[in-house]
């Protein structure tokens, strides 16, 4: 089976799109939403009615920070956009969406995979997976062959050798075969606010049967997504954040 | 279950049966097995797992099952099969047929012509690896087998870098990786994916072939391995008195320390190796002396201060010496579309820094050349095409170790072509389209057919309509 992960949606509905056409043309039969559906972009409320149906199908979703954000509480943790965006995201939200974001949990499980937004460590602090020391550590935690996690927005593969454990940096595009005598970590990039530089969307498709990962960048409407946060009355920031990819 | 060390005739492995075993190395078994529904039969490979063995006996295997599955051609054994199995990981590779580069060794020193068909065959195999982005960091003899029909096959992948996977071998291993004897000083530092590192090993195995000796040795600890970033190897004609200049300069352009200062390309030491007469003969191919103690010095100051350079993907290296072939038909052109094609050529190899250009003419026979005294007259019409050849380059004016000149003789022009492309690992090629003469009326278009079947990157250079009206009604 094909699974397709994508992480930090971002109520980015233009890059999500395209990001699904693309993985179901790439024979994606399995769906895996890894948290921050919502936060930053301009629509959450059609992009979490998607997300249902995926749900409604089958799809694993787990919760990220943006999304725990969105439900309530003090946010005094993030910065200044990053509330901003979080108390308009709030008021877009009607009880049914809430309700389905309240029941996302932190980290999801199928077989030897294992799902989680930030960090299995402790997935509700929202820790960076910015070292290969944390990413050791997150893979202990897990104790699963394969994980998979986002937050950090910047297309990663951490895995475990004899001597500790190492980053690569991956190639668009490149399938690499994961052997199943060594564990490895992913992060696929984000799908609605790219931070490297990269303006295109980034998600990872994972062939269980091959053992097999490949790492996308699909270039998508990023005027469109933010032509609609300006309208939307969000800060400008968010919108050029989209055209850079940072 | 059945230990992978202990392999019986007979065990059933996916769909292969084990016939007998072959060889056991330090890293991993190998069997011969035979495919049940009686397919291709295959070579089984098994990592040694059982108590007490490397984790790296591991890595090699998984990068070797990695990179066999992500490369293809004359030159690499087929991934026939692959998995985990009750006895545990295997991959079944093709079995290649032929005969081990380190029989030849064995047999060293050897005459300089086998040295150099054995050289262009090795270097043709390594330049079709690096192209698919992968450097093989552990060239030596036994890695390497000669098909009946003389092209090369590398094998043995455990310690290799592939531009676009995660460096599983360097991860596992502290220490340079590769074996001490052919190992370049750069991967002694640590440096990995750089396909000049290859061309060194290369180095070494041709001044084993041609003297029968190694050039640095067989060290075993990090002082030993490291002498070879200081000390250069005596030059080989001071072992083999009457080797050639041509081969010593080839050798020890290969073994230059600094990466920079060797054949940029395995195609380049290919070509080099089939056309020595066109080798440009420098203070390499007739130094008697190693380097003295000044030299030696300088080395030792830049290897402490040495920074490792950038990471760069092994066809990214390749891009900065692409070999471009410009085909000049000198019999026919026009000077206008001479003039286009030298444009042509400068615009392709304006940025890049280790490029060459092969300037090419197809002779055809005629009536002329087919009667009795015919061979006397093509030898003539030959060496005027070459002169036409240096005539039309020399405006160019690029330094003369960048060029190389060729006549090809046949009647099939496209064809002659393409299997030239083919044999210099050509880029890129440059071919003047003549517009619409008779003669292609007649006969179809040379550089059409070229740019439909060529290897590689086609441009076809034409010039405006007008200049050319008054050439082509000369045209034949």
């Amino acid at each position: 089976m094909r699974i397709a992960v994508l992480a930090d949606i971002h109520a980015n509905l233009e890059a999500l799109r395209t990001c699904l056409a693309h993985a179901e043309r790439e024979g994606a039969t399995q769906y895996v939403f890894l948290g921050d559906l919502v936060g930053y972009g301009a629509d959450p409320v059609a992009c979490l009615g998607l997300l249902a149906d995926h749900a409604d199908r089958g799809a694993l979703l787990v919760r990220g920070n943006h999304d725990d954000a969105a439900l309530g509480g003090l946010c005094e943790t993030m910065n200044f956009v990053a509330r901003e965006a979080t108390y308009w995201t709030r008021a877009q939200l009607g009880s049914g969406e809430r309700a389905f974001l309240a029941a996302l949990p932190y980290t999801a499980r199928r077989g030897d995979l294992l799902f989680v937004h930030a960090d299995v460590n402790a997935p509700a602090k929202w820790e960076y997976i910015a070292s290969s020391l944390q990413a050791g550590r997150c893979m202990d935690a897990g104790q699963a062959r394969l994980t998979f996690a986002g937050h950090v927005h910047h297309p990663s593969l951490y895995f475990a050798a004899g001597s500790g454990v190492h980053h690569f940096q991956p190639v668009a595009g490149a399938p690499i075969s994961l052997s199943g005598r060594r564990r490895w970590l992913a992060i696929g990039g984000s799908v609605g606010q790219p931070r490297d530089g990269n303006n295109a969307a980034a998600y990872a498709l994972y062939d269980e049967e091959q053992r097999m990962l490949k790492y996308f960048r699909l270039p998508y409407d990023h005027l469109s997504a933010a032509r609609k946060i300006l309208a939307a009355g969000l800060p400008e920031r968010l919108a050029l954040r989209l055209q850079k990819g940072e | 279950m059945e230990s992978a060390a202990h392999l019986r005739p007979g065990t059933q492995i996916a769909a292969y049966r084990v016939a007998e075993k072959l060889r056991e190395g330090g890293m991993a078994l190998l069997y011969q097995v035979a495919a049940s529904d009686g397919g291709e039969a295959g070579l089984l490979k098994v990592p040694k797992l059982e108590f007490g063995s490397h984790p790296a006996c591991y890595a090699g295997f998984e990068v070797e099952q990695m990179i066999l599955a992500r490369v293809a051609g004359p030159h690499v054994p087929r991934l026939l099969a692959s998995g985990e199995s009750d006895c545990g990981p295997y991959l079944v590779m093709e079995e290649i047929a032929g005969t081990s580069l380190a029989e030849f060794a064995a047999a060293a020193p050897l005459p300089a012509a086998e040295v150099a068909r054995l050289g262009a065959a090795l270097a043709s195999a390594l330049h079709d690896l690096h192209r698919q982005e992968v450097v093989h960091h552990d060239l030596k003899p036994s890695h390497v087998i000669l098909r009946a029909d003389g092209r090369a096959v590398l094998i043995d992948f455990g310690l290799a870098f592939h531009g676009h996977l995660p460096d599983l071998a360097e991860a596992e291993s502290e220490k340079p990786l590769g074996t001490p004897a052919y190992i370049s000083p750069e991967q002694i530092a640590g440096v990995r994916g750089d396909p000049r590192s290859d061309v060194f090993s290369l180095g070494v195995v041709l001044y084993l072939l041609a003297t029968g000796r190694l050039p640095f040795g067989a060290p075993t600890g990090m002082g030993g391995l490291r002498r070879r970033l200081y000390f250069d190897p005596l030059p080989p004609r001071r072992v083999v008195a009457d080797l050639p200049e041509w081969l010593q300069e080839i050798i020890l352009h290969c073994l230059e320390v600094r990466a920079d200062d060797r054949y940029a390309t395995a195609a380049q030491l290919a070509h080099d190796l089939r056309h020595p007469d066109q080798v440009t003969l420098t203070q390499r191919g007739r130094r008697r002396q190693r380097a003295g103690p000044l030299v030696v010095a300088k080395r030792w100051l830049a290897a402490l201060s040495a920074e490792p350079p950038p990471r760069k993907a092994p066809t990214a290296h390749l891009a900065l010496a692409p070999q471009v072939l410009v085909a000049i038909d000198t019999g026919r052109g026009s000077e206008p579309l001479f003039q286009a094609l030298r444009d042509a050529t400068r615009r392709i190899v304006g940025g890049e820094r280790d490029w060459r250009v092969s300037c090419v003419s197809v002779l055809e026979p005629s009536a002329l050349t087919e009667q009795e005294d015919g061979a006397e007259i093509m030898r003539g019409l030959h060496m005027q095409r070459l002169m036409e050849l240096h005539h039309w380059a020399q405006p160019l004016g690029l330094a003369r170790e960048r060029l190389r000149f060729h006549v090809l003789e046949g009647r099939d022009v496209p064809a002659r072509l393409i299997d030239y492309a083919r044999a210099s690992h050509a880029d890129h090629i440059i071919i003047g389209a003549r517009g619409s003469s008779g003669r292609r009326r007649l006969l179809g278009s040379v550089s059409s057919r070229v740019a439909s079947e060529a290897p590689c990157t086609v441009t076809v250079v034409r010039v405006s309509h007008s200049t050319d009206a008054s050439t082509e009604s000369a045209d034949p």
